[in-house]
């Protein structure tokens, strides 16, 4: 038992965080919603470089294997920066499910040549899941992993139509997409697709949760910069107690979604059948730490935080769209409340880690 | 990150399971807040010294078990599972315990763990004052030296345990000059000592869990001063982190009430749709986990030789928050019946568990540091946010 990350684990995320800092400041995100396709290349042919796109690939099919343990503290480090190419749903979610869907030998003749561009960094892969109405970043895509019932279909961007919708995130762009569901490009369907979309789902939410949790810390980094330099009344108005505990309430909310969310990404690793409520747990905790900061940080920044020339906004924007983007609280509560009902439910302070660690004693006693 | 516990950690959960189901009391004993109760949880406190579980992170030589931390917190998992008696003994072994271990000469441990441990010395605390509650620092009751011997004049107030304990630990002025955090120093006094007196507090459930000690003229040698005069504030500050930080509430506690809040629920709620009382349960669950989840995770990082750091402030508004909704949920539960006073075990199981609990519970927020101090506290020292 041992619920820390290795020195390597660490060290990665410094240096990745400090390249993110370095490289995605709230000007170069402002630059990107100047541009037509939001998206920064350089940036992305540098994240290549580091590796990232194949990191959570097994060794077997050319990417680095390892694990979404060896990934959250990246994926955070992703939120912190409100970097908003989606680089931690394509390593985290549509890479790993090309990669399913390959090692079960489902799927067609483009299935390698997919996997194989994207560990090149040739092609771009959207997702699109039932429980999300958009894609992200669609227009960048050159195929699309889509669901449709319990069918999965692997479709290149030319057999894809899209819709621009906007959100209120700038740094989101997001498409309706609409594409004809025929069987050649169906790679998976009936159970086996009902199953690749239950993890794919579990994956995007624990994506997010690991970015909310970042997208708050870089709030409160932001909050504390700035009740520290604002004076009224002669002194900084972040030595008001008034202030501190609207800050303080975030931080103990993040503090406690933390641990949740990297027991989830440890479950989804090694436990899929716990899966479910780690993730949910995770994502829940991290949407509401999310949403707190989200207000207490816009409410500390005074009328400041209602402008738009407040960076504040780039982060508070962010955080209420990945809060509801794959299952909102609500969904997800839902998940853990029928897991908290069912017969078999291990309920109790020795069943913190599942059951697996105590088979043997439970045979023995 | 490996979230799979140990062959040696599974063995040592079955032996602990083993010995609880042995010898954990069938009946509920009466509150420790009574000379009766009082006595009996000693009692027990004897029983888990005989068998070696009274402290297991204390050395062999000390009556525990070398345990480190992650195996704690499994006997506090089991503890918790087997329903056995709250610790009277907590002031001591959770609180002052950790600070002998630490400060404590060779000799101060040799008088004073071995007692601990077997439930023949239970401790009180003897922080606050009238005029020292939140802002410690003003603590004036005063310890002056005299040759080899410390005279106490003053008084403490809000002592938890000192109606019925036999010693307490607190904060006195040794420096009569001083003032604020300095010239502080933690002395051991025992609680029958000529000059003492002992004035119980009714709580709020009528009984008296803690109590005013005045100090008059009360000699203590000098051999009861823990840690160097004037360095009592240093020493409360550790006291303070272990109280905080890790080991004052555990996670077990929680889960267990959570488990028994999903079983309420269940018998009560499940099949009418409430979706306020359906959240609040989930909520409940959810934070149980995180506060086991996260102290896991404080545990595995003292193990491999880190230290806690500010953020463990945290710890107690999210536990005592967490323990008011655990039981103003099972209170609306209960509906109407919450409020009835049970008169029969079988109600006190049903019913008095959660009035008792929900009582227990409003102090959360107050004892060992306010949540609007530990809200300051998490903002200057974590955050950095200014002071002035």
């Amino acid at each position: 038992m041992n619920f820390t990350f290795t020195q390597d684990q660490l060290d990665f995320q410094d240096a990745i965080a400090s390249m993110l800092r370095s490289e995605v400041t709230a000007d170069t995100v402002r630059s990107r919603w100047a541009t037509t396709a939001g998206v920064d290349e350089r940036f992305l042919s540098q994240v290549h470089e580091l590796g990232l796109n194949s990191m959570l690939v097994p060794e077997a099919l050319g990417g680095l294997g390892l694990g979404v343990t060896d990934f959250i503290l990246l994926a955070e480090a992703c939120g912190e920066v409100a970097l908003p190419e989606p680089v931690v749903e394509s390593v985290m979610v549509s890479t790993p499910l090309l990669v399913d869907i390959l090692d079960q030998g489902l799927g067609n003749a483009d299935i390698q040549k997919v996997v194989d561009g994207v560990l090149a960094g040739d092609l771009r892969v959207s997702l699109g899941h039932a429980i999300n109405p958009c894609i992200n970043y669609a227009d960048s895509a050159d195929w699309f992993l889509v669901s449709e019932g319990d069918g999965i279909y692997l479709v290149p961007k030319e057999a894809i139509s899209l819709k621009a919708r906007k959100s209120v995130d700038p740094s989101r762009r997001l498409f309706s997409v609409s594409f004809d569901p025929r069987d050649h490009v169906r790679v998976a369907d009936g159970d086996v697709g009902a199953r690749l979309q239950r993890s794919t789902l579990n994956r995007g939410a624990l994506a997010n949760a690991a970015q909310l949790v970042g997208l708050s810390r870089g709030m409160l980094d932001q909050s504390v910069r700035y009740t520290t330099d604002r004076e009224q009344f002669g002194r900084a108005i972040g030595a008001n107690q008034a202030v501190k505990h609207l800050l303080a309430d975030v931080a103990v909310q993040v503090e406690y979604a933390k641990p949740v969310v990297y027991r989830a990404a440890y479950t989804v690793g090694v436990s899929p059948n716990r899966a479910d409520f780690a993730v949910s747990h995770a994502k829940s905790a991290a949407a509401r730490a999310a949403l707190m900061a989200s207000r207490h940080c816009t409410q500390v920044h005074g009328a400041m935080g209602y402008t738009w020339e407040c960076d504040l906004q780039i982060w508070t924007k962010r955080a209420w769209a990945l809060a509801r983007e794959w299952g909102d609280e609500g969904f997800h509560n839902n998940r853990i409340h029928e897991w908290l009902l069912r017969k078999d439910a291990l309920l109790g302070p020795e069943f913190t880690f599942g059951r697996g660690s105590i088979t043997d004693l439970e045979k023995a006693g | 990150m490996d979230l799979v516990y140990t062959p040696a950690q599974q063995t040592f959960r079955a032996e602990a399971r083993k010995w609880l189901t042995a010898h954990v009391p069938s009946e509920r004993l009466p509150s420790f807040d009574t000379a009766e109760g009082f006595e009996a949880h000693r009692q027990w406190e004897r029983t888990l010294a005989k068998g070696n579980w009274g402290m297991v992170t204390w050395p062999t030589e000390f009556g525990g078990r070398g345990c480190n931390l992650i195996e704690w917190l499994i006997f506090e998992e089991e503890y918790y599972r087997a329903g056995a008696p709250l610790r009277v003994n907590q002031n001591g072994i959770f609180l002052l315990g950790p600070t002998l271990m630490e400060y404590g000469t060779p000799e101060q441990k040799a008088r004073f763990i071995p007692a601990m441990a077997s439930g023949d010395e239970i401790w009180a605390q003897g922080w606050s004052e009238p005029n020292a509650g939140s802002d410690m620092a003003a603590i004036r009751c005063r310890a002056d030296r005299d040759g080899d011997e410390f005279v106490i004049n003053g008084q403490k107030i809000w002592s938890t345990r000192a109606v019925y304990a036999d010693w307490v630990f607190g904060l006195f002025r040794t420096d009569p000059d001083s003032s604020r955090h300095h010239g502080l120093s933690k002395l051991l006094v025992p609680l029958n000592s000529e000059g003492i007196t002992v004035r119980p507090i009714e709580q709020l459930n009528g009984l008296p869990g803690f109590a005013e000690i005045f100090f008059d003229d009360v000699r203590v040698p000098a051999f009861n001063l823990l840690g160097g005069e004037g360095e009592g504030w240093r020493i409360a500050m550790a006291t303070a982190g272990f109280e905080r930080g890790l080991m004052l509430r555990s996670p077990a506690r929680f889960q267990q009430a959570c488990k028994r809040l999903v079983q309420l629920y269940r018998e009560n709620g499940s099949d009418v749709i409430n979706p306020q009382i359906e959240s609040a349960v989930v909520r409940c669950y959810m934070d149980a986990e995180a506060y086991a989840l996260s102290t896991y995770q404080t545990a595995s990082k003292l193990c491999s030789g880190g230290t806690i750091g500010a953020e463990a402030s945290c710890n107690k508004i999210f536990w005592s928050e967490m323990d008011l909704l655990i039981h103003e949920t099972a209170m609306d539960l209960l509906g109407a019946r919450a409020e009835i006073e049970p008169q029969t075990a079988a109600e006190f199981a049903e019913l008095g568990v959660w009035l008792d609990g929900f009582m227990f519970a409003q102090s959360g927020p107050i004892y060992a540091g306010t949540n609007e101090i530990q809200r300051n506290i998490i903002a200057e020292r974590m955050l950095g946010m200014p002071r002035k």
